[in-house]
């Protein structure tokens, strides 16, 4: 426990677990607000009944994170709507998809508990409730839900427990919840926090669990007490997790993250700099790459870094390659267009590379990607998780002829240890990775300019194009990040002990380039 | 007969499944006011069809339905329910109320206010003697079979009906707690005024509660008298149905001489 990790990880909890609490609650409510109703609509109804169970059966075959991610796009495509035709506009980040997403999650289980619980009551029991002169309505509330309840209140229960859980893949759409430790840890290998997320997700899973069986036992058992101590108690984590978003006033300046680790980096960084200067900051780390794009467009996040042939060739899906300045300088006017500031260039390029272990590659003699073409055929190759669906890709494959043997999908920081150990012979690596220079690695050179260049470029919203305080505390950090320095913090990021926390690497960083 | 009859049934009729069966055929049928009428018939034979018409249970296809010298077509069925006892087979209690919840339950739907079912709840509990201390809070599942018929019955009388519509109401119960059971109930329809109409398969428990007993088969009306007046019946079945209340009597007359020592 004299591990820092640990006291790092507590710090965060009040914020990580009060979302987290927020927007399950949130999207158990109108689960069963939408899925009770249903229910009961449906439980006469043959036809509508399979209808709804088939459909939510769909729903969740759909993995967690899919249907999240596909909620930020279709609300993105909704508040354009709504802003053309109606006159307002709402945030598709965040909050509202994760809630509707985990809503749509947690319809299953109760569709399924009520039709069946419903159904599972005494007809004889159903003829006295008319007998004795009770409307449908009456027998309904009276006798059949009470009934019910027990089986009910079993899927409702698992509901809970699917939302908590699901809701630590809502990170990547922008909610903050307790899956931030797991994206965070799991990025830079901080296994403290992975561990932390786990347990802390666990752990409030079952308590909630707990709290509903204490619900369900009372008004099973007729024991007043008992309901009103597990409805006082869910209530009072609501109101625990509510205090520090009143208290704690709202951050005025949000840094956003994507997820890998020079990411995390670089947002702790900027995040310091306001700071110092005197803003009210917070962090939105772990963002999709494609969600993080529109959330600065959408004024949701304020700053971030991406890089010039990112943006270059998926953003604005370009597929010839200009020389560096030239793209970078159209990429401004382009950006200008959606009223995006590029603010500047940080100094240091992060761009895909073909990387093999040096003495394999001397060995073969093989310098560029052109030598390594005629020996593709017999080698496989490694990249993250969208390499090979990139427009790059396809360059590189076009201006080299090359096809490999096999090609796999791998978590970006487990790629270089797979390279250097033969799991695969080649892997698209980043050239600021601080592991290249670690496991003995080269990248190799790109005679024919497929690969774009990729400067690190901040990026500033909308509504920030004419903040010079914000402008005054980033424009240190401009043109002062040189290769070897990225490189050095982005090794010492990987590391897992308590000096590698992307805030203690930040400082790290600032020591290096800041000002002396 | 006097007056008006209380229950009218007037060349009614139903039948299920697009008419494929025939539950009520043409039935024509006065109950009178302090009447208590015994509908006799085997499994199939339309009784339970032709009680549920009463009370909108079940709607008649053809025929007039009269309760109280109305129509029943033209009353709401939930207040026409609502005004008639009904007894369930095996009690047909709402397992997830306590015993006092499903007595008073009618007087509940009828906006009774809290005391004054209260205290019609024990009134009730000590008309079908039941211990009001003892099973007032009781659930159903922790009461006997005959304790959860008389609760059954008190729940039918709860809202003071006129008439009482009894389905099959002692057949599941043994011979002691039955015959126990019939006695007190009988006691109860002269004591209250009330008018009964009990469905049962048992031609003795008909012959000894009832004033008259219905014969039904098919769906149609056989007979219809006392029991006096069903002896001189001519049709074959109502004197099989006979058969075996007087085998039973004279055997039973045979063994239990009333000079002897039982």
């Amino acid at each position: 426990m004299s591990d820092p990790r640990w006291s790092e990880a507590l710090a965060h909890l009040p914020d990580y677990l009060g979302n987290h609490v927020r927007v399950s609650v949130a999207a158990l409510a109108l689960g069963l607000l939408i899925s009770l109703p249903l229910a009961i609509i449906a439980r006469n109804r043959p036809v509508l009944r399979g209808t709804l169970l088939g459909v939510a059966s769909i729903v969740q075959t759909v993995p967690g994170l899919a249907l999240l991610a596909l909620f930020y796009p279709l609300l993105l495509a909704l508040t354009a709507l709504t802003a053309t035709w109606l006159g307002f506009s709402f945030s598709a980040f965040g909050f509202l998809p994760a809630v509707l997403a985990l809503a749509l999650y947690s319809m299953l289980p109760v569709l399924r508990n009520t039709i069946t619980g419903l159904s599972g009551v005494d007809p004889a029991v159903l003829e006295a409730a008319q007998g004795v002169g009770m409307t449908p309505r009456q027998s309904l509330t009276m006798v059949e839900l009470p009934l019910a309840l027990p089986v009910m209140m079993a899927g409702i229960r698992t509901a809970a427990v699917w939302v908590i859980g699901t809701a630590t893949l809502s990170t990547p759409i922008g909610q903050t919840s307790l899956g931030n430790y797991i994206f965070a840890g799991l990025q830079t290998q901080n296994w403290v926090f992975v561990l932390f997320g786990c347990f802390a997700a666990a752990v409030l899973a079952l308590v909630v669990d707990q709290l509903l069986a204490l619900i369900e036992n009372g008004l099973r058992n007729r024991r007043r007490v008992r309901t009103a101590l597990g409805g006082l108690g869910i209530a009072a984590l609501i109101a625990a997790t509510l205090v520090p978003a009143i208290a704690r006033p709202q951050a005025r300046y949000v840094v956003g993250a994507k997820t890998f680790t020079e990411q995390y980096v670089l947002s702790a960084l900027m995040a310091q700099r306001l700071q110092a200067a005197g803003l009210s900051t917070a962090t939105r780390a772990g963002l999709g790459s494609n969600v993080i794009f529109d959330a600065l467009a959408a004024g949701d996040i304020d700053v971030y870094v991406d890089y010039s042939g990112t943006l270059w060739a998926n953003q604005f899906h370009h597929t010839d390659i200009k020389p560096r300045a030239e793209l970078l300088s159209e990429l401004k006017t382009t950006l200008a267009k959606q009223d995006i500031t590029l603010f500047g260039e940080l100094g240091f390029e992060n761009a895909y590379a073909l990387v093999m272990p040096k003495k394999r590659a001397d060995q073969l003699g093989i310098h560029s990607i052109a030598d390594l073409a005629s020996r593709a055929a017999t080698m496989s190759i490694a990249g993250d998780y969208e390499f090979f669906s990139r427009p790059e890709w396809a360059g590189i494959q076009k201006a080299y002829g090359l096809t490999f043997r096999a090609q796999r999908q791998m978590q970006p920081d487990f790629m270089y240890a797979a390279v250097a150990s033969g799991e695969v012979d080649v892997i698209a690596g980043y050239t600021s990775d601080g592991l290249i220079a670690k496991y003995d690695l080269v990248a190799l050179a790109d005679d024919r300019h497929a690969i774009p260049p990729y400067d690190a470029i901040v990026l500033l919203s909308p509504k920030r194009r004419d903040d010079e305080v914000l402008k005054a505390a980033l424009r240190p950090l401009l043109g002062r990040i040189g290769i070897a320095e990225m490189r050095e913090a982005n090794l010492r990021a990987s590391g897992n002990d308590a000096s590698s926390s992307p805030d203690a690497v930040a400082r790290w960083l600032w020591e290096k380039v800041g000002p002396r | 007969m006097p007056a008006t009859p209380l229950i009218a049934y007037a060349h009614v009729g139903k039948s299920f499944d697009d008419g494929r069966v025939v539950a009520v055929d043409d039935v024509s049928l006065d109950v009178a006011e302090g009447e208590f009428l015994a509908v006799v018939g085997g499994s199939g034979s339309g009784k339970t069809t032709l009680l549920r018409l009463a009370n909108r249970l079940i709607e008649a296809d053809r025929g007039r339905i009269a309760v109280e010298g109305e129509d029943v077509s033209r009353i709401d069925p939930i207040l026409l329910r609502r005004r008639i006892g009904y007894v369930f087979q095996s009690g047909g209690l709402f397992p997830h109320l306590t015993v006092a919840d499903n007595v008073g339950i009618t007087p509940k739907l009828l906006g009774w206010p809290q005391a004054e079912i209260s205290a019609r709840v024990d009134e009730l509990l000590d008309l079908v003697r039941l211990d009001r201390a003892q099973h007032r809070d009781r659930l159903p599942h922790e009461l006997s079979g005959g304790q959860r018929q008389r609760v059954g019955v008190a729940r039918a009388l709860a809202a003071k009906p006129r008439i009482v519509l009894m389905d099959e109401p002692f057949g599941a119960l043994d011979p002691l707690t039955r015959d126990a059971l019939g006695d007190d109930y009988r006691t109860l329809h002269r004591e209250l005024a009330l008018t009964t109409v009990m469905i049962t398969h048992d031609m003795t428990e008909a012959l000894l509660l009832a004033d008259r007993v219905a014969v039904m088969r098919g769906g149609k009306l056989l007979a219809l008298g006392t029991p006096a007046e069903l002896a001189a019946n001519t049709d074959a079945y109502v004197g099989e149905l006979l058969r075996t209340p007087r085998r039973q009597a004279e055997r039973l007359g045979a063994l239990l001489p009333r000079d002897g020592t039982a």
